[in-house]
């Protein structure tokens, strides 16, 4: 409501504004971009915006936060079944197959050649790029926010625990947990039930699938497979964690959720986005060493590429022909070295272009702190080659099948509950999700 | 029979009912007849052919153990939220109606949660309430996991019921007190010199001359608490359905199975059984409870 109040009123304002600057300049092009980000990320899109309405005049983009990820998807929807949709919209990476089956979005590949834009796609780093391609390697949206999971070290306490070096293996996160908390670190690593670091990251450097047919890649007909792999005996390491209070559970709902946790001191360690990377630089007292590295694997496992999160663009069909000329720009804009620097120095997000990484580096960027670590990122992304099991998740109801894995999640760490049943249970309902959603897109073919 | 004066013209009547007649139309025989659609088929979101796949959503949704679960849930919770609030707010109608000093500022005070929005009520009773830390983590310091809505199902449901009854209860409580206000003065007055205490007279007097008045609350209270789009914010806010879909009421998850999961169809199909449900629970109320209230 306050929502759409405020828009009304930024619109008038828009209006107002180009009304009276009517007389001086032509008549600029205006075109909608929705997004999910909030709070301070939120404000550097915006900033992004202005720094594109000031590059050139033949273009307006009037960007607006839908405040969430989840529900920048639902309101697209809703604006596209009453066709008012916006030029660009940024949609999660659980949205991406949604997306690709609605036939509602102009590919990027085409948007680009059809107004004369000349993109080397091959500059975008595979392991991001495959998440939003089709299975034979065609981008259909822009990545933009993208991100990974890293392990975050508290390096102070490790000093003081005598734990030397950043554990790269879970026995060796086991080691250094059990040294913490016989130096009296009550939390020595923190743990929530999100599943994109417990069950996406861990399945996809392990090599382990996650469903039949490529994850989802090669046909709608994908079933989970989760309570089959390795990652049962991640849980039930974690359970082994737990029960001698190494590992400690953080949730919101206990009251602190584990970024909070970590940047508290509370806990030692934990498992997030390297998006998080600025805010916990900013929150944690000066002084106070910390580091990230690569998610940790199981002894004698050969670790594989860790698979990208969050959002990218998404032209959307229907618009007349005037907004794509723009839409094009502000992508092309946008995808500019500077601008790639830009992004990721305020956010924390990579840069998804090799250029973009390359010039970072050159430049120094990741030499010194606050921003030595960020490239642990890349080289998680950039390991190996894409396969089958590290490309990206392409299930429909993907949001459903998280939280079915959550609920799993908390029955085994909250209410001790049995792992492999739960988890096959969690697997049950999602693969009925699974056949509902193949019946709602029969005849539809992945390509 | 009664005399009655009949206007002769047909048009002037339909004109005037017209923009309430259309209003209605468009809010809500257009959307229930696209929810009546969606539910015998499969919607894509993004629109676009959709296959008629008769009972079959239904069929899922009964299929579904946990569906059943959802369905005692919301009935617990739309049974103890709405009794308490309405209780709540009688006793603090009652003290209020008394017009003992400073009635007027707790007056203002008791309504104040009824303008909390129910999603930041539940953003801050997570704080109040969180088990590790805030005022709940001292009862835990007595013995542990004395409060652990994070960890057992039931605590949870109290949880949000809790956060039902804070909001509500200034909303019963408005009515009440304005109700209690048209209660006569001398009746009150005359059984005080006959010696009841203010008790005795709230029991034989107020209350059975206020039962239009808690019958109508009963009513929407319970309505709310099956569909309110409150009750969905105020689980959002906390526990979003869990631990282990021990707080999944039957509005949450037709709102997170729709708009999270795209599911249009599955959830339409549990928005007529919901529908279904409250026209049970508002037959009984008028079949059985009304009965026993008195308007004149």
């Amino acid at each position: 409501m306050k929502n759409s109040a405020l828009r009304a009123a930024l619109a008038g304002l828009f209006a107002a504004t180009t009304l009276a600057a009517a007389p001086a300049f032509a008549e600029k092009t205006k075109f909608e971009f929705w997004y999910g980000n909030t709070g301070d990320i939120g404000e550097r899109v915006q900033e992004a915006c202005k720094k594109f309405n000031d590059s050139q005049a033949d273009f307006e983009i009037v960007c607006t936060s839908q405040n969430g990820y989840d529900t920048t998807l639902q309101n697209t929807i809703a604006a596209y079944r009453a066709k008012k949709q916006p030029a660009i919209t940024q949609i999660y990476d659980a949205g991406t197959l949604d997306m690709m089956l609605s036939k509602a979005f102009v590919p990027a590949k085409k948007l680009m050649a059809d107004n004369g834009y000349k993109i080397d796609w091959d500059n975008y780093f595979p392991g991001i790029a495959n998440y939003y391609a089709t299975g034979s390697g065609e981008l259909l949206s822009f990545p933009f926010n993208s991100s990974t999971a890293v392990i975050y070290y508290n390096m102070s306490a490790f000093e003081k625990a005598g734990v030397t070096g950043k554990p790269q293996t879970w026995e060796e996160v086991a080691e250094a947990a059990k040294k913490l908390k016989a130096a009296g670190y009550e939390c020595p690593m923190a743990f929530n039930f999100d599943t994109w670091p417990l069950m996406e990251q861990f399945s996809a450097i392990h090599d382990q699938p996650i469903a039949t047919e490529g994850n989802g890649y090669k046909g709608l007909n994908a079933e989970l497979v989760v309570n089959k792999t390795k990652f049962i005996d991640e849980l039930k390491f974690f359970k082994k964690m737990q029960d001698e209070k190494l590992f400690v559970v953080k949730t919101k709902q206990l009251g602190m959720d584990i970024v909070p946790a970590f940047t508290s001191q509370t806990c030692q360690i934990m498992m997030s986005s390297i998006a998080d990377h600025g805010t916990v630089g900013k929150t944690l007292p000066e002084g106070v060493k910390w580091d990230v590295a690569m998610l940790p694997v199981f002894k004698g496992t050969e670790r594989k590429k860790s698979l990208v999160g969050g959002a990218s663009l998404w032209v959307m069909a229907g618009r007349p022909e005037a907004e794509y000329k723009g839409a094009a720009a502000f992508l092309n804009f946008i995808a500019q070295p500077d601008m790639v620097q830009w992004w990721s120095t305020v956010t924390g997000y990579i840069p998804v272009t090799k250029t973009g990484f390359e010039s970072m580096k050159k430049n120094g960027f990741y030499d010194k702190a606050p921003y030595k670590g960020r490239e642990i990122a890349i080289e998680s992304l950039t390991l190996t080659q894409p396969t089958d099991t590290t490309r990206g998740i392409r299930l429909g109801n993907f949001t459903q099948i998280r939280k079915e894995v959550t609920s799993a999640l908390e029955a085994i760490y909250m209410q001790n509950a049995d792992i492999q049943s739960s988890i096959d249970q969690a697997v049950e309902r999602s693969n009925q999700g699974l056949r509902r959603f193949e019946k709602t897109y029969a005849g539809e073919k992945l390509n | 029979m009664e005399k009655r004066s009949v206007f002769k013209s047909t048009w002037l009547p339909i004109l005037f009912a017209a923009p309430q007649l259309l209003l209605i139309l468009l809010f809500f025989y257009w959307p229930v007849t696209a929810v009546l659609n969606w539910a015998f088929t499969l919607e894509p979101p993004f629109g676009g052919a959709a296959e008629f796949v008769g009972l079959d959503n239904f069929k899922e949704v009964f299929n579904d153990q946990l569906y059943w679960h959802s369905v005692m849930i919301s009935i617990i919770f739309a049974i103890c939220g709405p009794l308490t609030a309405i209780f709540i707010g009688l006793v603090l109608a009652l003290a209020v109606d008394r017009e003992l000093p400073g009635s007027g500022f707790f007056r203002f005070l008791y309504i104040l949660p009824f303008a909390v929005a129910g999603p930041a009520g539940g953003m801050a009773f997570r704080f109040i309430l969180s088990p590790e830390r805030g005022l709940a983590a001292m009862l835990n310091e007595i013995q542990p996991d004395l409060w652990n809505p994070a960890k057992y199902g039931s605590h949870a449901l109290a949880f949000v019921i809790i956060i039902f009854i804070w909001k509500w209860a200034g909303y019963t409580f408005i009515f009440l007190l304005a109700g209690l206000q048209s209660v006569p003065r001398s009746l009150i007055e005359a059984a005080a010199m006959d010696g009841s205490g203010p008790i005795r007279r709230a029991i034989d007097i107020q209350v059975p001359l206020l039962a239009p008045t808690l019958f109508f609350l009963l009513v929407t209270m319970m309505t709310e608490g099956f569909v309110g789009s409150d009750t969905f914010g105020m689980v959002h806010a906390t526990t979003r359905g869990g631990p282990n879909h021990a707080t999944e009421l039957m509005v949450y998850r037709i709102v997170d199975e729709a708009f999270q999961g795209l599911n249009y169809s599955g959830a339409s199909a549990q928005s007529l059984v919901l529908i279904g449900l409250i026209m049970i629970f508002t037959f009984i109320q008028f079949r059985f409870v009304e009965r026993r209230v008195h308007y004149k």
